[in-house]
């Protein structure tokens, strides 16, 4: 809950700007969801579980590794004329 | 859980928010996402440390195909980056309805499925499998593989809503009789056909606030998860993750001026062929001569893009059109509406990549007063952001939406493939308004010509 507030008052004060940036960091960050999928498929009680965790894994990874990606493409962009700017 | 696995998910869930909070401004952005990094880092070690985990096995090779899989998702041009980002929901929502699963039977098996486990294994299949296929048909409709349009029928609402009642009766009788366990697959599908749906009748012009509301669902089940493995990182970050969804939701609604169940539920554009006229009107064309001379002897110039310029991958050639009109000393300036675009944002990204300064960019609500002065408003590709029937027109689908008052100015060049009505399907009046002037072709092609005359003016001269 504590979160969840702290997320409303922090994203209200990002700036237009950097909206679809944002979006995709928190779709990176909803990859912890891979911390989950890790124990299922690390606990390896029986194969129905495991290859749900494993599928779950792949899922989770799959958005982790090309949201922070993307997000860090996108930022970059913004970043470059800052620096031809100063 | 070891202490140490507590600690380093303490430090994650701190790295999270302060990833969060970097993230407002472009300058410590780029921290925002060495934080954010971390804090994942952090968290996926701090599981692998888990004592209840024995074998890596499966774990290294899902991951690994993870990455496989994820490395091309992240280099989509950024014109794709809507459809990206359902796709991602989808998988997000994918997870967190696998887990789900996967704990239920084992609990089933162990016996160890008390009704508080029940109720959130419940909730987090439900959230995570209306993510799932929720995601998947946003990003159809965004890549425009499924109909842009709404898509309705008569006791629409209340066919999905018995559906997804029927998944929660269900889960609750679960509940309270949890040996019932062939109810389980019902919920997974009930879920799933719920999700595709909700997103069913929601037109086009609305993806940029459904694509924030699913971030907020995969944000949600994230935090189901969390309840269901008692991992408290998960609800954190979960939580984070929903939160920013909703905020973002919130935002477009009121830049559409719209209430979010009008949103979710309102099937956008169902009363449009209630509003259409049949008259003809006549349009004033112009050619790329004609639209760059105006331009050099224009002030100030206020350029609207839209999504249209993102579908003609115009943005460098917009960057190549600044470059001449700033030279001749004409103030050009970017008005960008808040849902201008397929999601929150997209044109700001766009713009960033051609290199376009954005100190450049003006807010809908700065610019507005302005565009009496202005010379000559550009738009290209934009539609419904422009539609002056948002001001005058009580009728139309998208009264009282915001608009940016490109009418105002003193002559409109309007870029546009053809007249069809834009992406949620609305005659737009400032096209055979008498200070419009008509572009017709692709956006690229079109800004291409006006460029190539301005230089070639440039060097006669």
């Amino acid at each position: 809950m504590l979160a969840a507030f702290l997320g409303l008052d922090i994203i209200r004060r990002v700036s237009r700007l950097l909206h679809t940036p944002l979006m995709a960091l928190t779709n990176a960050i909803s990859s912890i969801a891979v911390v989950g999928a890790i124990i299922i498929a690390g606990e390896a009680h029986d194969t129905l579980s495991t290859w749900l965790g494993a599928a779950a894994v792949f899922a989770s990874t799959t958005n982790l590794v090309s949201g922070y990606l993307i997000t860090d493409r996108m930022l970059r962009m913004f970043k470059r004329r800052e620096i031809k700017k100063s | 859980m070891s202490q140490a696995t507590g600690l380093l998910y303490l430090v994650s869930a701190a790295l999270f928010i302060l990833a969060l909070r970097w993230m407002s401004q472009p300058d410590t952005a780029k921290r925002a996402v060495v934080s954010a990094v971390g804090g994942m880092a952090l968290a996926v070690g701090g599981t692998l440390l888990h004592p209840e985990i024995v074998t890596y096995k499966w774990i290294g090779i899902a991951a690994a195909l993870g990455f496989i899989v994820g490395f091309p998702l992240s280099r989509v041009p950024l014109t794709a980056v809507p459809e990206r980002t359902g796709l991602s929901q989808a998988f997000g929502g994918l997870a967190a309805g696998l887990v789900g699963t996967a704990k239920y039977y084992l609990w089933l098996d162990q016996g160890e499925l008390t009704s508080f486990r029940m109720a959130v294994v419940a909730g987090e299949v439900i959230l995570g499998c209306l993510t799932c296929t929720g995601g998947l048909m946003a990003a159809g409709k965004l890549a425009e593989v499924i109909t842009t349009r709404p898509v309705t029928y008569k006791g629409q609402n209340i066919v999905s809503f018995t559906l997804l009642g029927a998944a929660a009766v269900l889960g609750a009788w679960l509940v309270w009789d949890p040996t019932q366990s062939w109810a389980f697959p019902v919920i997974i599908a009930l879920a799933l056909i719920f999700g595709v749906l909700l997103i069913l009748p929601i037109g086009g012009a609305d993806m940029p606030t459904v694509i924030s509301f699913l971030n907020s669902y995969a944000g949600l089940s994230a935090v189901a998860m969390g309840f269901v493995l008692e991992n408290y990182l998960l609800i954190t970050a979960g939580a984070l993750d929903g939160a920013s969804g909703f905020v973002l939701s919130v935002i477009m609604c009121k830049a559409m001026n719209r209430s979010v169940t009008n949103v979710l539920f309102g099937a956008f554009g169902a009363v449009q062929t209630a509003t259409q006229t049949t008259e003809q009107r006549t349009v004033k064309s112009a050619t790329a001569v004609d639209a760059a001379e105006l331009l050099t002897n224009a002030d100030s110039v206020v350029i609207i893009p839209g999504y249209g310029m993102a579908v003609a991958q115009a943005q460098h050639r917009v960057r190549d059109l600044y470059d001449q009109l700033s030279k001749r000393g004409v103030d050009v300036k970017f008005a960008v509406h808040p849902v201008a675009g397929r999601m929150p944002g997209h044109m700001n990204v766009l713009l960033a990549e051609a290199d376009i300064p954005y100190d450049r960019l003006v807010e809908m609500d700065d610019v507005n007063p302005e565009m009496p002065q202005v010379d000559v408003a550009l738009v290209i590709g934009a539609n419904d952001v422009v539609n002056p029937s948002a001001r005058t027109d009580a009728k139309s689908p998208i009264y009282g939406m915001p608009i940016i008052d490109a009418d105002k100015a003193h002559t409109v060049l309007a870029i546009k493939r053809s007249m069809n009505p834009g992406f949620a399907g609305i005659d737009n009046d400032l096209y055979y308004a008498n200070n419009t002037l008509m572009l017709f072709g692709d956006a690229k092609a079109v800004i291409g010509d006006v460029v190539k005359q301005l230089s070639g003016d440039g060097a006669t001269h």
